[in-house]
């Protein structure tokens, strides 16, 4: 079985769940290897199915932004020839792979939200043109270095030996030009976060500015809260929440739009969640012809009586 | 003096229906095109940089004749000249082709900064300007919200998902702008009128001294199979509330088995 190296994310050490689809992707294609950069918990990295983990450790990659990671991590992709790279499909994963992928001349795939395994064949969906289309991709030249979409994949727990090996790497000093000065950590909602969530409740104008119906209606279900570009703009709620072509992207299993009339361009950042709901007062709002489930009523009757409904159930 | 080289990407309009051609490249002739959205915030950005001290904006744009657009927009918004990079053998290139004719193309202008939109709003990757920064040497830094130029010191401010980073690089640098630097302008009158007569330089891969063996479809790291239109969703139920739409909601969410 060949090597495939999987680059952890890791808040705080704790391993977050899109890397932990890594890990399960992994095995699809070899045996996994876990890149860490900084600590992670490696008991969770072989518990879901880490053979090695290679672990570096440089105070470079704290201070400067991708430059030092992506300098280390090539050299360990020339070092093992690995049958494949895997990263998350954030920003920090894709502009890592894609340094790596140019330092070793290899094919990149980003966004993929799926991997299939077909003897040494890797191939690819990835979901373009706000969900309309759906393409297969190959990599033709190099290691296959692929960045994966949460919710790809749902973990699964297979353990593997998650032999330490600490590595190191030579940084050069041109990877060393944009210092970090300051970082401030964001105050933890207690929420899911928004683009591994896999229920995401959304508000936007309808809202008219009080989100409390929405949050409440989130938390009954354990939800993420999410934001249309009008709810941002006008100043409701902060842009880290926004979801549509200049936020995030989401694809949970569940998305929920409230007072979301749903342009194309909040379409393109929600379209490939599996079921959709929307409640919105006007019957005639683009978000109806894409839901699953509609309400047309007011979300501040709608969406407290469900919370009320939801928290009954649940007794 | 501050030279800024913005690079805008022409795309197929997002409200129109986007598709493929027979050879699974984006369909870029038969859909009417723009300037991407996501762009004219890197222009304005530049425009501000240099209004707020001294310098000059060149736009520069790869694609195919109509893309001459793009660049237009941007002159006419205010950029000082503009460069066309224009050759057949371009056609179908991946991310990794395109930053090497943009990283070739910015190596031939005189510049300070590049900047760029946080992502196309066609393929939407964002990763070209990482890509043009690791062929030119550079650091880049991504989707800044806040850009402030000293000298010869940029500081940015930068919104991740976990924490808010300043940043802080001398040098020439690589920059992708978000829709949080701030508003875009419109064209003027006189800025259309004005537009006209600038220069907009118009090269060929040759004028670059790429061999075309090294973009283009065939030559891609990577190949798009085979592409699919989603299934069309199937009409779902819409009911109107009458006092019980809420407990109809939870209904369906429980028969989804989300509650």
């Amino acid at each position: 079985m060949t090597e495939v190296l999987v680059l952890i994310d890791a808040v705080d050490g704790k391993v977050t769940k899109p890397s932990l689809e890594l890990l399960t992707i992994a095995r699809r294609i070899g045996e996994p290897s876990a890149v860490v950069f900084g600590a992670a918990d490696n008991g969770v990295l072989a518990e879901y199915g880490a053979e090695k983990i290679y672990t570096f450790d440089d105070a470079a990659f704290g201070e400067y932004l991708v430059g030092p990671k992506a300098e280390a991590l090539a050299q360990l992709v020339s070092e093992k020839s690995p049958a494949a790279v895997l990263a998350g499909a954030s920003t920090e994963g894709k502009e890592i792979s894609a340094r790596v992928a140019l330092k070793t001349q290899s094919g990149w795939i980003g966004d993929a939200v799926d991997v299939q395994v077909a003897g040494d064949t890797i191939t690819t969906t990835q979901s373009v043109f706000a969900g309309n289309f759906t393409v297969q991709a190959q990599v033709s030249q190099g290691t296959p270095i692929i960045t994966v979409k949460p919710n790809s994949t749902a973990p699964e727990a297979v353990t593997g030996a998650g032999t330490v090996e600490a590595v190191t790497a030579e940084i050069s000093d041109a990877a060393k030009t944009a210092k970090i000065t300051s970082s401030k950590e964001k105050a933890a909602s207690g929420r899911p976060e928004l683009t591994e969530a896999a229920i995401v409740v959304s508000g936007g104008r309808g809202t008219g500015g009080d989100f409390t119906a929405v949050e409440a209606f989130a938390d009954s279900l354990g939800a993420a809260v999410g934001a249309s570009r009008a709810a941002v703009d006008s100043g409701w709620y902060p842009h880290t929440f926004q979801v549509g072509q200049t936020g995030k992207t989401v694809s949970p299993q569940l998305y929920v739009a409230n007072g979301i009339s749903g342009a194309i361009q909040h379409r393109a950042g929600m379209q490939t969640s599996k079921t959709i709901v929307a409640v919105n007062k006007d019957d005639e709002a683009p978000i109806f012809e894409l839901v699953d489930f509609g309400v047309v009523g007011d979300l501040k009757e709608v969406l407290p009586q469900a919370t009320d409904e939801i928290k009954k159930r649940k007794g | 003096m501050t030279k800024i080289v913005v690079a805008v990407k022409y795309v197929p309009d997002a409200t129109a229906d986007r598709t493929f051609s027979a050879d699974n490249t984006v369909d870029r002739v038969g859909v009417d095109g723009l300037l991407s959205e996501l762009d004219e915030y890197a222009v304005e950005q530049a425009l501000q940089i240099v209004e707020a001290g001294d310098g000059d904006v060149t736009v520069l744009t790869v694609g195919p004749e109509q893309a001459a657009d793009a660049v237009r927009k941007a002159l006419q918004m205010g950029a000082d000249a503009g460069v066309h990079v224009q050759d057949d053998a371009i056609h179908g290139s991946d991310a990794f082709a395109t930053s090497l004719v943009l990283a070739k193309a910015i190596e031939k202008l005189d510049y300070d900064l590049v900047v760029f939109g946080m992502a196309s709003t066609d393929a939407g990757l964002g990763v070209v300007p990482t890509l043009v920064a690791e062929r030119l040497g550079l650091p880049a830094v991504t989707f800044a919200s806040e850009i402030t130029v000293d000298g010869d010191t940029v500081k940015i401010r930068r919104d991740g998902d976990v924490a808010t980073q300043e940043i802080e690089a001398t040098g020439k640098l690589v920059l992708s702008v978000t829709d949080q630097t701030g508003e875009a302008r419109y064209p003027s009158f006189k800025g259309i009128m004005a537009a006209k007569k600038k220069d907009v330089q118009e090269w060929t891969l040759e004028d670059l001294g790429i061999d075309a063996g090294s973009v283009g479809l065939d030559n891609a790291w990577t190949k798009v199979e085979s592409f699919e239109p989603r299934p069309p969703r199937t009409a779902g139920e819409i009911v109107t509330d009458e006092g019980d739409g809420g407990a109809k909601l939870v209904e369906f969410l429980a028969s989804k088995k989300f509650v």
